[in-house]
């Protein structure tokens, strides 16, 4: 059984319908990526899966559970977590404290698990008392994940984790992702990087105008010279 | 001038109190309480109800603590009457903050309907108690104490200062340390951020109702034991309310606490220079001042 299965989402902002009939699949321990161009719908897609955009026709079923219109802060009780592109953080809030507001449903002793995010991203722990708003672009980025995990997900939602950052860094994010999904985490994002990003990803499919155009495992993708031609730049 | 310096401090805690509920409030729920005067003004008289009416009949004795004005019935009137305040808060949010949130009304919208508020409660404090001015306790000599460099202090304001600090540290070890009150700060940082984190905002909304209003309620009785209470008291705080959060950078607790004594401390010393009356044209000129010069207050804060 698939851990996420969207089918036929129609969704958009408002009046205006931006995704008509898209169709996605995640399976267990899988990384996905959702390549196209600009305004193909991808960003919706996330944002309609986990509940911020209402599903005008549709269903999104996760873990077997029909989760068609529940509002993000039930799906976050089933495993689900949401990174998305901009304002992914709490700037005036402490990176310790970023972490414990992504803990903020669990009623364990989670301190055990804000060090293991700390174990993933290193960087971090020298930072722990430091407002985020002081941070770096790719430090706030890793903060950003490092509060969605904080829920131990099943799955993972990422909108353009690497948007903006130094080469650098994106190659820094990519491997976290990476060891991420290797602790059993499933990824689903969206990527402007999609080169790279198809690299490592289990399955891709390609967006544009608001509709499937083709699905692929990553490297397939890569491989074929029409999506190369057509998507990913040549 | 160091007497007068004193003095604003008392009245700037007081701005304070009221600032930090009003910078909360606009944070979370992303509106200018125009009505946030007045829910001072709501704190003072219930306390006076319970002071000079409720209390009274339940024959609770009016000793003083001297050399302080008031006794045990303060004591009493002060928390009963800021528990008042906040009820009053949610039961308004219920009532109208709440149902224009959900209709998704824009923030020029809610503080317009705050400004009605502010109008109806002014009006119901003259249909209960009338609008000649009223003091807790009438016609009593204030002695002050002495202090260094020839201050003079009423003891009340001591007192004032202390209860005052007791509040702000409260509020502080909240916000710091409580799962609750980390949730709040992380509300007014990002609201989509929280709800996808699995908080509840409309909890937060309720919770900063709570705090803002019985940090309003107890700032209107402070000032009203330092002074008076008149129907339209809320109206002379909310020029120096407004200048106090802008002042300290909107939606920073902190900042509101350190504009408001500011803001304090500038209004009294400037009686000094110029005719007392024109104290909350100073309180004018500071906001338009700030507003021009550096719009996102001197403490950083979100512009």
């Amino acid at each position: 059984m698939a851990l996420l299965e969207a089918q036929g989402i129609v969704s958009g902002y408002g009046e205006m319908e931006i995704l008509h009939g898209v169709s996605v699949k995640v399976e267990p321990g899988q990384i996905v990526t959702i390549i196209g161009p600009n305004g193909a719908g991808k960003s919706t897609l996330l944002k309609a899966i986990f509940g911020l955009l209402s599903v005008k026709s549709g269903r999104v079923t996760f873990n077997g559970t029909d989760i068609t219109g529940w509002s993000p802060d039930r799906i976050v009780r089933l495993g689900m977590c949401f990174v998305p592109q901009t304002e992914n953080v709490f700037p005036s809030l402490t990176v310790q404290e970023n972490f414990e507001m992504g803990a903020f449903i669990r009623t364990d002793d989670y301190r055990a698990r804000i060090e293991e995010v700390f174990a993933l991203f290193p960087d971090l722990r020298a930072k722990r008392h430091v407002k985020v708003g002081a941070l770096s672009g790719g430090q706030r980025q890793m903060v950003a994940m490092g509060r969605a995990l904080m829920l131990d997900p099943k799955l993972l939602l990422l909108d353009e984790p690497s948007a903006g950052l130094a080469p650098k860094m994106v190659e820094l994010i990519f491997e976290r992702v990476r060891e991420i999904n290797r602790a059993g985490v499933a990824v689903i994002m969206v990527e402007q990087n999609a080169r790279e990003a198809l690299k490592f990803s289990d399955w891709g499919y390609v967006l544009a105008g608001g509709e499937n155009r083709f699905e692929d495992s990553g490297p397939a993708l890569l491989r074929n010279e029409e999506i190369g031609r057509l998507y990913l730049g040549g | 001038m160091l007497e007068l310096t004193v003095y604003g401090i008392v009245y700037g805690s007081v701005i304070a109190l009221g600032a930090i509920g009003l910078t909360l409030i606009y944070g979370i729920l992303r509106f200018g309480n125009f009505a946030h005067g007045d829910l001072m003004a709501v704190g003072a008289y219930v306390a006076l109800f319970f002071v000079a009416v409720a209390l009274p009949l339940l024959g609770i004795p009016e000793t003083r603590f001297e050399p302080l004005s008031f006794g045990w019935r303060m004591v009493i009137a002060i928390p009963l009457a800021m528990a008042a305040t906040a009820l009053l808060a949610v039961v308004l949010d219920r009532a109208v903050y709440r149902p224009l949130r959900h209709r998704k009304s824009s923030p020029v919208m809610l503080s317009m309907a705050a400004l009605g508020v502010a109008f109806l409660i002014r009006s119901l404090i003259y249909i209960l108690w009338g609008p000649d001015p009223t003091r807790y306790v009438e016609g009593l000599l204030r002695i002050p104490i002495y202090l260094p460099f020839d201050i003079k202090v009423r003891p009340d304001q001591v007192v004032i200062l202390v209860l005052t600090l007791l509040l702000v540290m409260m509020l502080y070890l909240f916000l710091q340390k409580t799962r609750l009150g980390k949730a709040m700060r992380a509300t007014a940082d990002n609201p989509d951020l929280a709800r996808i984190s699995g908080i509840n905002t409309e909890r937060i909304a309720l919770l900063t109702w709570v705090i803002g209003g019985a940090l309003a309620g107890a700032a209107g009785i402070f000032w009203a034991i330092d002074s008076q209470l008149t129907p339209e008291m809320g109206w002379g705080f909310l020029l120096p309310l407004f200048a106090a959060v802008i002042l300290g950078g909107i939606g920073s607790p902190y900042g509101a606490l350190a504009g408001g004594l500011i803001i304090g401390i500038v209004q009294q010393v400037s009686t000094a220079f110029i005719n007392p009356a024109y104290k909350p044209a100073v309180a004018f000129a500071l906001l338009i001042l700030i507003l021009l010069v550096r719009p996102q207050g001197i403490f950083g804060g979100r512009s």
